[in-house]
């Protein structure tokens, strides 16, 4: 009886289900649409219930694979224990011997720096660090324009500059440089460290070619990283070796499709403090059809007779130049970086250039500081002059006069670059940290006989990173920076204090040990 | 670049006369942006005169411009300032209410442009975690909604090909960058150029429109228009002064006036504009020193190091932290910088669903228990990175849930408190303070001092054994730019008000009236038909849009009723959700809000923003005699769709009943 009872039930729902699929419009078509083709090919209504099936279980999979081939399959128990088992490292590894020596030894300034500055030691000291090239730090009229513009707009834009961040300041700064250079425009970024680091992959995509100089900053550097883009590097400032690179990439190249290609390279080294020739770069850039990113970072407020930069300098027209860039917080004294070029390459970076779009505006005093100190750079030209005049000073004293070291820095560089001289560093087989030790050594020399200098930092080597290193390595140096807050007599008088500190350290007992084992 | 007009000029503006409208004795060149401050003070102004410059002089030493509770009460009845008129320098005031002078009225007005006097005292919040931290429910749209979306994406990207395919070929001009020419290839690629040239163009107007003057409660913007689609701009040489829901100014320092502004003037005055140096060479002052020491404090760590700008503190912080074989856990809503940085260092990156605990647990236990790939090494470190309260989402991070997954699978926690610090908790500290969370179970907080502050840059704050490394190892310490002394002084002035180390009361009056304001326009927009993104105590209130037309249509109507938005649509946020955001100030008061609501109730009946269904908020009051904790078994009892209907509240039944129902458990 049961299993009658169960025929029947069977067969009702059969039937329920049939008149329920009846009722969905469209099931008779699709019920005659099967049946013909059953008859006509049963082959083909086969490959399309696979078909169906094959649809339904796609739609219900997860939507891309998690995982590659090697995962491993494990129970629950398997992973708690794992989980149990697994110690990370600490988040950050033991500050180092001579790191602990570096920040305890980091000079503090009390109150404003100015060419004179007093330090946590309460000692007044004559100050060689900063980039106060013109100190304007100290100058009352820029501090007058700071405070009117303090009360017109408050401190921070507290927006992003595509989020009502962009006030008129902006605007007019952005103009200003744009006309002291004369391109078609200019976009100003909050922050000068980070401005090159984000122009370069804005523009510079996966596939595309890029030739650098191999001494370019870290800034430089760490744009190449987010860019992702083939990089080539090529004798630092050595034009010879850039066309050669230059050749071998259009040879490379010349089956492939066309990418954009640049050359990117910095107008005065910030790790040599040289100058590149621009006029023969532009026409190799030019022959090559590479576009040319200058960073102009120390040199933009510096060389050329109103401190426009490079371009100025060596009679170049900065509109050959596709992306130049350079920043607000170093010779100008105020903060944020920019970049000029035409309105494409402008625009372009307004929506694309991380830093510029993810990050808040320049404050509005800093803008109008920078347009400020621009302005008094264009009209009163003569503050360069006597810059130029310190630096000659200083390089007398310096240069020709001392045994030990030599300065890599061109002739208008005012952050002078003091390094040890190749034959001291042969004839006593002295090491990179050994360089810096003793360079560390000469700067707090230097500072106990009264004059703040610094010396050129390094970037520690990151964690993680298996200490093989095939970058170029950074040069020691010693730090000099002019300033025309100090009088010739002074400057000199400095650079007698410098030449004698480091003769003192290294012709110390302590400093001229044969290549042993960095012991600090 | 579009013509300089005098009116966008910051120098004429003199120090003296803060609010001075030009006249026939002062023929300025250029007229003060500032003067635009209010509209009342205009209808007041009067030609100038000596007597009023120097009477100005005399008020400005005399009045403690810090806006402490009673003066903002009482707005236009000052009596500390009854002797402003020089006539009545000599006599005692007879009365006891003597009207403002007209000096002290414009001074008054621009003051209150910058930071709206608070109305009632019953409109303050102390914002904090209240029982179990619950993920918003989120409410959708109707279908026909999301087809019609669809269907607007289709068209626009249909039209754009359309336009595409005849611009190239009549007017090559235009597409010069997108083409290889000269033997140069393209400067950008054609496809990713397509979403700029076709979709945002159109709504162009909406984005980057230039301001003046201080982004406080009010911003001035600089009228333009254009005669070739956005493309270009010309400024008609107007301002608009707009409430401004757009800014991230959540604690309301940003301001020209006041205690911060005073002290930063004297910090420029003696340390000049910059340090000229980076942190590592000799960029570093006491003034530098002790805003870490101030922050390390504030936030409850055992150090800080402070940044020049928001960005680079994240886009450096991670290489110093994690590197090759190294996991960063990120959430994928996460801002770019956080990407930036975690790209830079070197890390392997995985992504995790917004705010959502158990796939970071599956996550985690997959990545602890599966290694590195290929090599199947474990980890060195996992770094966990979320943030504080999400810009796009309104949402917070559920840390209570992330400590608890953090004591089992033993990571290190980021938390990035762009928008949190400040914004949120009953001491304006952050999420910790808001969830009442040790701040010592974080690893690592970051934040900026760009929002809550008024000020710029960033901050990390961790152990002191990490800070120490990471100052060693930081790029922006050891090559960037160092913050400058008036950035450095907005700080730490503005801390010390939060914590009421200056001007005491101010800081609590600030925090709670931030709170008051996100609850009451959160509730109110809920009630009123919108769907909103967000927790309810999250000054960031997005409300969705859906189609892509209504975007700009939505910021033209609010422009139109002098209220600035911020519209964000696809990439930034997924592709339908287009939404528009407020964020909300402590400088707004209960009249800026419910003026935001009418606006809203509007705009939302002529665009058809009123989506909301009613699942996540906004519905009627309890009926009598149930209370809210009966509420649930009310629920049962009545079947929950019967109970939640789609909430259209009246303007008025919202504004009568918000500042009582803000208290309670929102709804």
């Amino acid at each position: 009886m049961e299993f009658q009872e169960a025929q029947r039930f069977v067969q009702q729902s059969m039937h329920d289900i049939t008149s329920t699929f009846q009722k969905v419009p469209g099931s008779a078509m699709l019920i005659r649409y099967i049946q013909s083709s059953y008859q006509n090919d049963p082959v083909r209504s086969a490959i399309e219930l696979i078909l169906v099936i094959f649809f339904v279980r796609y739609l219900l999979a997860s939507s891309y694979a998690t995982h590659s081939g090697n995962f491993v399959t494990l129970t629950e128990s398997e992973i708690d224990d794992l989980v149990e088992e697994w110690t990370p490292e600490p988040l950050v590894a033991p500050t180092t011997a001579f790191e602990k020596a570096e920040s305890d030894n980091l000079p503090i300034i009390v109150g404003p720096t100015g060419p004179k500055s007093r330090l946590t030691n309460g000692r007044t000291v004559t100050n060689l660090a900063s980039y106060n090239f013109y100190n304007f730090v100290g100058n009352e009229q820029v501090k007058e324009k700071a405070i009117q513009t303090l009360r017109t707009y408050g401190v921070g834009p507290c927006g992003p500059p595509q989020f009502y961040g962009t006030q008129d300041v902006h605007m007019k700064t952005e103009a200003a440089i744009a006309s002291c250079l004369g391109t078609e425009g200019c976009i100003v970024y909050a922050h000068a460290f980070s401005t090159i680091s984000s122009v370069i992959p804005a523009f510079c995509k996966r596939g595309d070619i890029i030739v650098a100089d191999r001494a370019v900053n870290y800034s430089i550097r760490k744009g190449f990283q987010a860019a992702r883009s083939q990089v080539r590097y090529y004798e630092h400032n050595n034009l010879e070796d850039l066309e050669r690179v230059l050749q071998k990439v259009i040879k490379d190249q010349a089956k492939k499709p066309l990418t954009r290609r640049f050359i990117v390279t910095e107008a005065l080294s910030e790790t040599l403090g040289d100058c590149v020739d621009l006029p023969k770069l532009i026409e190799l850039k030019q022959r090559y059809k590479f576009r040319l990113m200058l960073d102009e970072t120390w040199s933009f407020g510096v060389l050329g007779r109103t401190g426009r930069g490079l371009t100025e300098a060596q009679n170049v027209d900065p509109t050959q130049v596709d992306m130049l860039i350079g920043s607000l917080a170093g010779p100008l004294c105020a903060g944020g970086g920019f970049c000029a070029g035409t309105t494409d390459v402008v625009d372009h970076q307004r929506i694309s250039a991380a830093s510029y779009t993810y990050s808040a505006a320049l404050p509005a005093m800093l803008a109008t500081t920078a347009c400020e100190t621009l302005n008094m750079l264009l009209t009163t030209p003569e503050i360069l002059v006597q810059c130029r005049e310190n630096i000659k000073a200083m390089r007398a004293q310096l240069d020709p006069r001392s045994d030990w070291v030599h300065c890599t820095s061109a002739i208008d560089n005012p952050v002078m670059l003091l390094t040890l001289k190749p034959d001291v560093v042969n004839s006593r087989r002295l090491s990179i940290e050994e360089q810096e030790r003793l360079l560390q050594e000469c700067v707090d020399e230097t500072l106990a006989n009264g004059v703040l200098i610094t010396r050129l930092k390094s970037m520690p080597t990151a964690p993680g990173s298996n200490g093989k290193d095939t970058e170029w390595k950074l040069k020691p140096a010693l730090k000099v920076c002019m300033t025309t807050g100090l009088s010739k007599k002074e400057i000199e008088k400095a650079g007698i204090t410098i030449r004698h500190a480091i003769t003192k350290v290294l012709t110390r007992k302590s400093s001229s040990k044969l290549a042993l084992p960095n012991v600090v | 670049m579009p013509q300089r007009n005098p009116i966008r000029n910051p120098f004429t503006s003199s120090t003296n006369a803060p609010a001075a409208i030009p006249s026939g004795e002062q023929p300025l060149p250029r007229r003060p942006s500032t003067s635009k401050g209010n509209r009342l003070a205009q209808f007041f102004s009067s030609p100038k005169t000596k007597e009023q410059q120097s009477a100005q002089a005399a008020l400005r030493s005399q009045i403690n411009p810090s806006i402490s509770a009673p003066s903002l009460s009482l707005p236009t009845i000052s009596l500390s300032t009854a002797k402003a008129g020089e006539s009545n320098m000599d006599e005692p005031p007879t009365t006891l209410f003597q009207p403002p002078s007209v000096a002290e009225a414009r001074r008054q007005a621009k003051a209150d442009a910058q930071f709206g006097p608070l109305g009632n005292q019953s409109h303050r919040y102390v914002s904090k975690q209240e029982g179990e931290f619950e993920e918003p429910l989120m409410d959708e749209a109707p279908l026909y909604f999301l087809l019609t979306t669809y269907i607007s994406y289709l068209v626009l990207i249909a039209f754009g090909h359309i336009r595409d395919f005849f611009g190239k070929r009549f007017t090559p001009d235009n597409y010069r960058q997108l083409t290889a020419a000269n033997g140069y290839a393209a400067l950008n690629s054609d496809f990713d150029n397509f979403y700029v040239r076709r979709l945002k163009l159109r709504i162009d107007d909406c984005f980057a429109r230039p301001t003046t003057g201080v982004p406080g409660r009010y911003i001035t913007l600089l009228d333009r228009k254009t005669d070739d689609f956005n493309k270009n701009y010309q400024f008609t040489g107007t301002t608009t002064e707009t409430l401004n829901m757009s800014s991230y100014n959540y604690l309301g320092f940003a301001q020209s006036e006041g205690p911060c502004a005073d002290a930063v003037e004297e910090i420029v005055k003696k340390y000049g504009v910059s340090t000229a140096s980076p942190r590592a060479d000799i960029g570093t002052s006491d003034l530098t020193l002790e805003v870490e020491a101030q922050i390390a404090r504030f936030v409850g760590k055992p150090a800080a190091m402070v940044f020049s700008m928001g960005f680079a503190t994240n886009a450096t912080a991670f290489p110093g932290l994690v590197g090759k074989g190294s996991l960063i856990i990120s959430d994928e809503l996460n801002h770019a910088s956080i990407r930036v940085g975690a790209r830079l260092s070197g890390a392997m990156i995985n992504s995790f669903k917004h705010n959502d605990m158990d796939a970071l647990e599956k996550l985690l236990r997959e990545s602890i228990s599966q290694g590195q790939p290929r090599t199947h090494r474990p980890w060195k470190k996992i770094l966990v990175v979320v943030e504080g309260l999400y810009s796009m989402e309104g949402t917070m991070c559920n840390l209570p849930g992330l400590l608890k997954l953090k004591k089992r699978y033993k990571f290190s926690l980021f938390v990035d408190e762009a928008h949190s610090i400040g914004a949120l908790g009953p001491r304006g500290r952050g999420v910790c303070d808001y969830f009442n969370i040790d701040p010592a179970e974080i690893d690592i907080l970051m934040g900026t001092l760009t929002k809550s502050f008024g000020a710029n840059g960033g901050y990390v704050a961790a152990e002191k054994h990490i800070i120490d490394k990471l100052r060693a190892t930081n790029a922006a310490t050891i090559y960037g730019e160092s913050p400058t002394p008036p950035v450095l002084m907005q700080i730490l002035s503005s801390l010390k008000i939060i914590t009421g180390d200056l001007v005491p009361g101010q800081g609590e009056e600030r925090l709670q009236r931030i709170a008051f304001n996100s609850r009451y326009l959160r509730l109110g927009l809920k009630r009123l038909g919108y769907i909103v993104y967000g927790h309810d105590d999250s000054p960031i209130i997005p409300i969705m849009l859906y189609n892509p037309a209504k975007m700009p249509a939505f910021s033209h109507e609010m422009l139109r009723r002098k209220i600035s938005v911020v519209i964000v649509g696809y990439p930034a946020t997924p592709l339908v959700t287009s939404r528009a955001r407020f964020c909300v100030s402590a400088a707004h008061n209960k009249d800026d809000l419910d003026r935001l609501l009418a606006a809203c109730d509007e705009v939302g009946d002529v665009l058809q923003l009123k989506f909301s269904t009613g699942l996540a908020g906004g519905a009627d009051h309890l009926p009598d005699g149930v209370t809210p904790e009966m509420e649930k078994e009310w629920q049962k009892a009545n079947g929950v769709q019967a109970v939640a209907k789609a909430p259209r509240w009246s303007l008025r039944e919202v504004i009568a009943n918000g500042v009582e129902d803000v208290k309670y458990q929102l709804r």
